[in-house]
């Protein structure tokens, strides 16, 4: 039965690409992957990877795939983090607290994302002035329409080097100083940490000049129309992080919420009995319970936070679903270029999900 | 937005999976026996298609559906409009959703290989930039580290790259899905510059600008594009319908022909008016249609002239002179071919 079944759907699959290819034909329309290899010749706003407009169509498609990888990564680390807050807040003593966070919960689940989106560009494109008058907040810091640009570093040779040592002896004074300190009181520890902190700058800065500074500061500097130079935020780029860990942290406060909900009453009043404070009790004792309960839900959230990132394209942000219809657009071949999307964003969700479920087995519930 | 276009790309794989539909019929039974035209439209350039404030379609690419429809079904208001994004326009046609596309479509190469034939164009102009007066910028030579907002699923995505890549200005570009908010995203300033044709350019200055004086146009490559409206492969008959349909209305206009004189020349002696309106017949039955097709058309929408005109031209908000789009000898590109 299960073979019939599935040889059903291997025929059925056959006779849909035997159509598909046989009308493409006859409409004299281009099929094939060979595109992919050809100059894209259409610019990408911003780019997490470098991209020339002389590179490949493939090319452009991993650099939109970048830029939705990045876009999930952020909005999901960000979310969690805020979602966190908003559950516990929820779950807070404090009248205030608690329908505070019950209001941002039911506004931000109600409102639909595109909305929120459009709503956070309208802001972030009608709060900043002009660049020519752009604010200046902080030395080297700009704030205007086009975005919040700010110094960047810039590396000379010998930087990458410097850099790693210096990250290394900054873990080992650290370490040194809670060391040093183990066991007295907490002033003692973080004077302790201080004192070694100041000594890794004194070696660094020494260390940097021995290698002639390679490691430098580069400031924006309005030339032209335009703020050239430094690192930039991009409204679009804004809107849509902003937009995506709001929305999304609303979720994921309901879900961390419901997970602290479900554990035992039980257990708090064991905690007590104990004589452990409440802080305890929360963090030794019933997040790690709730865990259990949370990862399965959290899973689909995470999946769903992945695929809404294909909205930034109503803000202008260049995430894989942008750059997929620029390519159709400019090669017609929109057979091939959705089949790829398909693709990738399986892939991507199977991979979070595969995670998941990994992380799910390993705070699961040994039963013995 | 994506969630769209995933969806249109979606029926046309949908479509292209089902047995051959529609080939074995021409798309002039399939129209007539609709007794609609459907045509692809803008989602709103005023001047070149967008409804009126009573609904009622009006532009230069409408009014070459409008000529079309009369041409078949001998009424300019047969025809059903569907408004189309820059990505929907061409599987919406290759798919048979729409009869015809006139919708400020460059002639490509590209585009004519892949699976559509492109007619006869019905308008000439360059890719412009559009920026505020006050910046004092009146040529591409003066644009470096300009961020320029780009609508994507035009040809101007790769004219902006071009136009940087070549006078090494460093255009900053910042691609919108959506042409309103992309237009929207230039009049709040965040973008110097926007980049489209220059005719939806003066049609976006017209309507949406505060003060359509704040802003200067100029040309963005010494190129000039050939919109042409466009039809499926594989319908020679429907090809020639469509373009000589256009035809007819430039043809009249070098013929002198207007849609209030026209009854006066039906008893013309010079035979190639008379062959064009049909008096000599033979013309209009080569096509499949009726002999007097080009009257009709010329009689009620009227020749490219007065579209012109009234759509775009001087008698419009648009405000554009003739320039390329005038006839051949008042030193445009418009060429009447012969009705014979």
């Amino acid at each position: 039965m299960q073979i019939a079944l599935l040889g059903g759907l291997v025929l059925f699959v056959w006779w849909l690409a035997g159509n598909t290819h046989e009308n493409l034909t006859e409409r004299g329309i281009r099929t094939g992957f060979d595109y992919l290899w050809r100059p894209a010749r259409f610019p990408i706003s911003e780019s997490i990877l470098r991209y020339d407009a002389s590179d490949s169509f493939f090319w452009a498609y991993v650099v939109g795939l970048a830029n939705t990888l990045w876009l999930s990564f952020l909005s999901i680390l960000f979310a969690t983090l805020l979602g966190l807050v908003v559950g516990l807040s929820r779950r807070s003593a404090h009248p205030l607290l608690s329908r505070f966070a019950g209001t941002y919960v039911t506004v931000l689940r109600n409102v639909p994302l595109i909305v929120q989106l459009l709503f956070w560009y309208a802001i972030a494109t009608s709060l900043f002035p002009v660049p020519r008058e752009a604010l200046n907040p902080l030395p080297g810091v700009f704030l205007s329409i086009r975005g919040v640009y700010a110094p960047a570093l810039t590396l000379g040779p010998g930087a990458s080097m410097l850099l790693i040592v210096a990250a290394i002896l900054l873990v080992i004074a650290i370490v040194a100083g809670f060391k040093l300190s183990a066991g007295k009181r907490l002033s003692v520890k973080a004077a302790s940490v201080g004192l070694s902190v100041c000594l890794w700058v004194a070696v660094v800065v020494g260390l940097s000049g021995m290698l002639g500074h390679p490691v430098g500061l580069e400031a924006p500097a309005l030339k032209g129309l335009n703020f050239r130079g430094g690192m930039v935020l991009s409204p679009e780029f804004a809107s849509i992080i902003t937009g995506l860990t709001i929305y999304t942290s609303a979720f994921i406060g309901e879900i961390i919420r419901g997970g602290i909900d479900a554990v035992e009453k039980g257990q708090w009043e064991g905690g007590r009995a104990l004589g452990l404070s409440e802080r305890h009790i929360m963090f030794r004792i019933i997040l790690p319970q709730a865990l259990r309960i949370i990862v399965p839900p959290m899973t689909s959230q995470y999946l769903s936070t992945v695929k809404n990132t294909t909205l930034a394209v109503a803000v202008g942000y260049p995430e894989l679903g942008l750059v997929v219809n620029t390519v159709i657009n400019q090669t017609g071949q929109a057979i091939e270029s959705i089949l790829i999307m398909l693709a990738v964003f399986l892939s991507i969700s199977l991979s979070v999900s595969a995670f998941m479920n990994w992380y799910n087995a390993r705070v699961a519930l040994v039963v013995r | 937005m994506t969630c769209k276009t995933t969806l249109t790309a979606m029926a046309v794989i949908a479509a292209f999976a089902t047995p051959a539909f529609a080939q074995s019929t021409s798309t002039l039974d399939t129209v007539k026996e609709r007794g609609r035209l459907i045509c692809g439209s803008s989602q709103g350039t005023p001047g070149f298609g967008a409804p009126d404030d009573n609904g009622y379609w009006r532009g230069l690419d409408v009014e070459t559906c409008r000529a079309v429809a009369v041409a078949v079904l001998d009424d300019k208001d047969a025809v059903d409009f569907v408004p189309l994004s820059g990505q929907q326009r061409i599987p919406a046609l290759q798919t048979g959703e729409i009869d015809m596309l006139p919708r400020t479509l460059t002639w490509t190469l590209q585009r004519d290989a892949n699976g559509i034939n492109f007619t006869t164009p019905n308008y000439y102009e360059f890719t412009g930039f559009m920026m505020p007066k006050s910046l004092g910028i009146t040529s591409v030579e003066d644009m470096a580290g300009a961020s320029v907002c780009v609508q994507t699923g035009s040809t101007t995505e790769v004219v902006v790259n071009d136009v940087s890549t070549k006078n090494d200005l460093d255009l900053q570009p910042v691609v919108f899905d959506n042409t309103t908010a992309g237009r929207q995203a230039f009049f709040s300033g965040r973008c110097d510059a926007l980049i489209t044709d220059a005719g939806a350019l003066a049609s976006v200055r017209a309507t949406m600008a505060d003060n359509p004086d704040d802003y200067v146009i100029f040309p963005a490559t010494p190129y000039m594009d050939a919109l042409t409206p466009a039809v499926r492969h594989g319908d020679d008959q429907w090809l020639d319908i469509v373009t000589w349909s256009i035809q007819a209305m430039i043809a009249a206009e070098a013929f002198g022909l207007t849609s209030e004189n026209i009854d006066d020349y039906l008893d013309s002696d010079d035979p190639r008016i008379r062959r064009f309106l049909g008096t000599d017949p033979g013309n209009g039955a080569a096509l499949g249609l009726s002999d007097d097709f080009a009257y009709r058309i010329v009689k009620s929408v009227g020749n490219y002239a007065e579209v012109y005109d009234r759509n775009v031209g001087m008698d419009s908000p648009l405000k554009l002179e003739r320039g390329y789009n005038a006839l051949f000898n008042d030193g445009g590109l418009m060429f009447p071919l012969a009705f014979q």
